[in-house]
């Protein structure tokens, strides 16, 4: 007789919202008027989180924190709400940036019709009737749902499904830039083609472990790495599936999407995902490796910290020689990764261990990089962004707020004191250092001195450089940007100064459960 | 109480940012009002003790003793100082600066808390770069960006040191940052030598001391004179400060291990700085280069570690602070007044600016270590350590002297005798607003030249227990 699974909605509500207001939005769309729908997807979406972003809190706060529902398919652990939280943070100032319209004399960063191609009359056509794709919303809580699934996946299936939940809206909305769309399909059909493959290299590797452990349960796998942990079977399965999910970070050797991606894709949309993507996969990533293959630590901590020493030193080598500033924040990202990577070396205890280190990191990092990416949207010439980073010289004495808050998401990112960045950074290194694993941290604070000089040299570029005759115009945004922008920023400084809160709800969240 | 202290010239930074109107006067009442501040905590400050981040065990721990008194007094007498001798080219933002790193100064040499000291010793940097880059000659943005990069490349080195206190001390219990913590913890000997070289780097960037020094040239050279004075003779201290407080009180033994290392360094130092400051043309520069000589013999006296060493060093802080200030601005209006840093094209400006010559040769004489003028104690403290120490390092160390007394009359010969340039325009002596500024200077240059007392007392009591535990370690 087959029974249906138990499922706890106190504790999972919050994801069904995400997903039942995306499905919604796919209703709205087919159904309601043109006119109306902005509006209507917008509040959608934004409601939607909002009570979604509440739910969680109540559930973290709750007493069905640590359950494990849907046959174990799902564990609503500590870790794992307060990473759902952070995910629905950052994607509640996405959804603002999303829904900017004043920037771009009154349309929005994405093209009026993907399936016009570009160039041809039907676009053109598409521009004059003022087409807007509102569907943006709906596929977004989509990827906002499966972000939420996993951070608190369970087993390796719901880990797989809540990859692909997450991953495809992520391929369509890159390609929806309204200007530069060549380049922006570009790096849609990169991205695509290059999360598909790693996707199939994940399910392989997925489908190995079950193979070794004969169970999908990340704590039975758990269970059976630490009773014969030396397996062929495990090693390919444990490398395989590392693949997939640093794919999805931009580690490398697998980061060459990253900055083809963060340009091309509509600026909204780099800057929302950026933060939650990142988010969702060291969540996913640290729950795999401390639950299912903890045992094993021996095993691919190395291995880990090999990828990690390359990341950083690449990430922040490559960003140096870019004159783009949206590629240069895509390697970037590449540098931080491999930060949250050393992090993920460290040991796990009941006070300040990996997970909260890594958490921690992905907070500063989230808000630094939301806020810089809705600034680079707002830094504009005659034909849209002004990403070159020539035509950001003088922006200091033009707009000394503008260039001032992005200065301090640089210093954020490049770990100054009084910054959230800072106690990340420090913390993903004591960690780690704590772990004994000294040449990585040697290594982690090299490449941060490499890194200082690219940040310090935007700042260099804003303050101390006359401005070009084609330098770049700063264009008064909507409230909303205006709002995500200094909340960014506020969060940014507040966390550097008294981030004890933050690390004391991290530490009483715990470590994962098995 | 030590608290405000810190929180004045930050609010003051706040306020002169968005004060629209005569925001110079509004920087200049808060750094009096630190200046007052800092008079009153002399005499009665009491400890400040509160738990900041719990999960680190970081405190907000301000204590003062008497090293501390003396550099926060050198600090807060200096700033107000040097913001009135600025006031012709420098806008509202650099006075915001300033007073900004003011605060952040006073903050590292007040920390209880080595995460506390290490926030306030990155956080001067931002300030520090911003003034270097927004005002000063034609390469300062490349200037601000080296200064920035040497000092975060120590900086995050040191970042490794803490995260090893942190380390070692939550494997001995709850993690805690306080300093007099850390001077408790049983560390191994090759964790304590790897960090005390993590500290020492950082501290040698700042203070600096050959080979990390190149950035102090550059800098001197392009920042106004006036940021010159607050990043040599403020900044700076803090590395010298930091080797006694941190490299000292926390690693004694690590530090005597490396003794002979740093002071082969301190002793390049010495006579490189000198050298390279005798064959300058530029003003600015052969300043900042005779201050990497001097700091070459506060490090020396330093690591020596005989109770006259650390005396003297600690004194030829507080002096080298005064004397280098006063030739920095002087040289500032001397700069003004030509154009040009360039001492080839000044000569024979003693007949028409005689007071402005007259501070120069005084303020340089008190550089170069002259008897009667407050250099002159701390130097020959340390000179006598150095011979403790080792007789050829003692002879090393005074050659510095020898070469002092060339650098300094050389530059005052090529720039004030020798018959007067016919130029257009005549150069005018120093107006009241200058002399004010000066005289406060040269007046502590005379005063603990003749009455080094009471700043040899404020050291002492610091310097005991140091000498006590590298003794006792050896």
């Amino acid at each position: 007789m087959f029974e249906s699974p138990g499922i706890s909605y106190a504790t999972l509500w919050p994801v069904l919202l995400v997903l039942g207001v995306a499905c919604t939005g796919v209703v709205v769309e087919a159904f309601a008027p043109r006119a109306a729908r902005f509006n209507t997807q917008v509040s959608l979406a934004l409601v939607g989180l909002a009570a979604a972003l509440a739910g969680t809190v109540m559930v973290g706060a709750g007493p069905h924190l640590g359950v494990a529902t849907g046959e174990g398919a799902l564990i609503v652990d500590g870790p794992g709400v307060f990473s759902q939280g952070l995910v629905l943070l950052v994607s509640l100032g996405g959804v603002a940036l999303f829904a900017e319209r004043r920037l771009d004399n009154g349309v929005s960063a994405f093209a009026g019709q993907a399936a016009a191609l570009p160039g041809t009359p039907a676009e053109r056509t598409a521009s004059q009737r003022g087409l807007e794709h509102t569907e943006v919303y709906p596929l977004m809580m989509f990827a906002v749902g499966g972000m939420m699934l996993f951070c608190v996946s369970g087993d390796l299936l719901m880990l797989f499904v809540a990859l692909e939940v997450l991953s495809l809206p992520l391929y369509l909305l890159t390609g929806l830039a309204r200007r530069r769309r060549l380049l922006s399909q570009e790096a849609a059909l990169k991205y695509f083609l290059l999360g598909a493959f790693s996707s199939g290299i994940f399910l392989y590797g997925l489908a190995l472990v079950y193979g070794f452990a004969g169970s999908m349960s990340l704590s039975e796998i758990g269970a059976a790495v630490a009773e014969d942990g030396s397996s062929p079977l495990l090693l390919l399965g444990i490398g395989l599936m590392a693949v997939g999910l640093l794919f999805k970070t931009g580690a490398v050797p697998f980061h060459s999407w990253t900055p083809d991606v963060y340009q091309g894709a509509p600026t909204p949309v780099t800057a929302w995902m950026s933060a939650a993507t990142k988010i969702a996969a060291f969540a996913a990533m640290l729950r795999l490796f401390y639950v299912a293959f903890g045992a094993e630590g021996d095993i691919w901590r190395p291995a880990i910290g090999v990828v990690a020493v390359l990341t950083m030193l690449l990430g922040a080598s490559f960003a140096v020689v870019q004159t783009d500033v949206k590629r240069m924040l895509g390697y970037s990202a590449v540098a931080h990764t491999g930060f949250l990577l050393t992090g993920l070396l460290g040991v796990q205890n009941d006070s300040f261990g990996s997970t909260q280190a890594v958490l921690f990191y992905l907070t500063a990092y989230g808000f630094a990089t939301l806020g810089a990416f809705a600034i680079v949207s707002m830094v504009r010439g005659p034909n849209g962004e002004a990403g070159s980073l020539d035509r950001w010289a003088g922006l200091g004495r033009t707009n000394p707020w503008v260039a001032g808050t992005f200065a301090v998401f640089l210093l954020s990112m490049a770990g100054l004191p009084l910054t959230a960045g800072f106690i990340g950074k420090w913390g993903v290194f004591a960690v780690a250092l704590g772990a004994g694993q000294w040449p990585v941290v040697a290594v982690a604070i090299g490449s941060s001195v490499i890194a200082v000089f690219f940040y310090v040299r935007v700042i260099m570029l804003m303050f101390f450089t006359d401005a070009h005759d084609d330098a770049a115009t700063v264009v008064t945004p909507s409230y909303a940007t205006t709002v995500v922008i200094a909340l960014s920023a506020v969060a940014t400084v507040l966390l550097g100064v008294i981030p004890g809160p933050v690390l004391s709800l991290l530490v009483d969240a715990g470590g994962f459960i098995g | 109480m030590l608290t405000i202290l810190v929180l004045i010239p930050f609010a003051g930074a706040l306020v002169t940012a968005v004060m629209p109107a005569r925001p110079k006067m509004w920087a200049f009442g808060f750094a009096v009002a630190t200046l007052i501040a800092g008079i009153v905590t002399m005499f009665t400050a009491p400890d400040t003790d509160r738990v900041w981040m719990e999960p680190l065990g970081v405190h907000w721990a301000l204590e003062m003793d008497g090293f501390g008194k003396l550099m926060v007094m050198l600090t807060v007498v200096l700033v107000p100082l040097v913001m009135v001798a600025a006031v012709k080219d420098h806008d509202k933002r650099w006075y915001a600066w300033a007073l900004a790193l003011e605060a952040f100064a006073l903050l590292t040499f007040l920390a209880g808390d080595l995460f506390l000291f290490y926030i306030a010793f990155e956080a001067t940097l931002i300030p520090a770069y911003f003034m270097i880059g927004q005002n000063g000659g034609p390469g300062r943005a490349k200037a601000a960006v080296k200064f920035l990069m040497f000092q975060l490349g120590g900086g995050l080195v040191l970042l490794g040191a803490l995260i090893g206190f942190y380390v070692v001390s939550s494997q001995a219990g709850p993690p805690s940052y306080l300093i007099s913590d850390l001077a408790q913890l049983d560390i191994g000997t090759t964790a304590e030598r790897w960090i005390f070289v993590a500290m020492f780097i950082a501290f040698a960037v700042k203070a600096p001391l050959f080979p990390v020094h190149t950035w102090l040239a550059d800098t001197t050279e392009q920042a106004t004179p006036a940021t010159s004075v607050l990043l040599v003779c403020i900044l700076d201290k803090i590395g010298t400060f930091a080797m006694i407080r941190l490299c000292l009180g926390l690693v004694p033994e690590a530090s005597a291990w490396a003794t002979p290392v740093v002071v082969v360094l301190a002793l390049i130092s010495i006579v490189y700085g000198a050298v390279l400051a005798i064959g300058q043309d530029d003003l600015l520069r052969l300043i900042g280069l005779t201050s990497l000589s001097h700091f070459g013999l506060i490090t020396l006296g330093i690591f020596a570690a005989t109770r006259e060493g650390l005396v003297g060093s600690i004194l030829y802080m507080v002096n080298h602070g005064v004397a280098t200030a006063a030739m920095f601005l002087i040289a500032g209006f001397l700069i003004t007044r030509k154009g040009t840093a360039s001492i080839s094209s000044m000569r024979g400006l003693e007949k028409a600016t005689p007071v402005l010559a007259g501070t120069f040769l005084i303020a340089g004489l008190a550089t170069a270590g002259l008897p009667g003028l407050s250099q002159f104690v701390s130097e020959i403290l340390v000179l006598i350590s150095a011979f403790d120490y080792h007789w050829l390092v003692g002879v090393i160390a005074v050659s510095a002297i020898v070469l002092a007394a060339i650098y300094v009359l050389w530059a005052y010969q090529r720039i004030f005798t020798g018959p007067p340039q016919l130029s257009k325009q005549p150069v005018a002596d120093l107006n009241r607003r200058e002399i004010g500024v000066i005289t406060p200077l040269l007046v502590a240059l005379l005063f603990f030249g003749f009455v080094p007392g009471p700043l040899i007392s404020a050291a002492q009591p610091v310097v005991a227990p140091l000498v006590d535990v590298i003794q006792a370690g050896e």
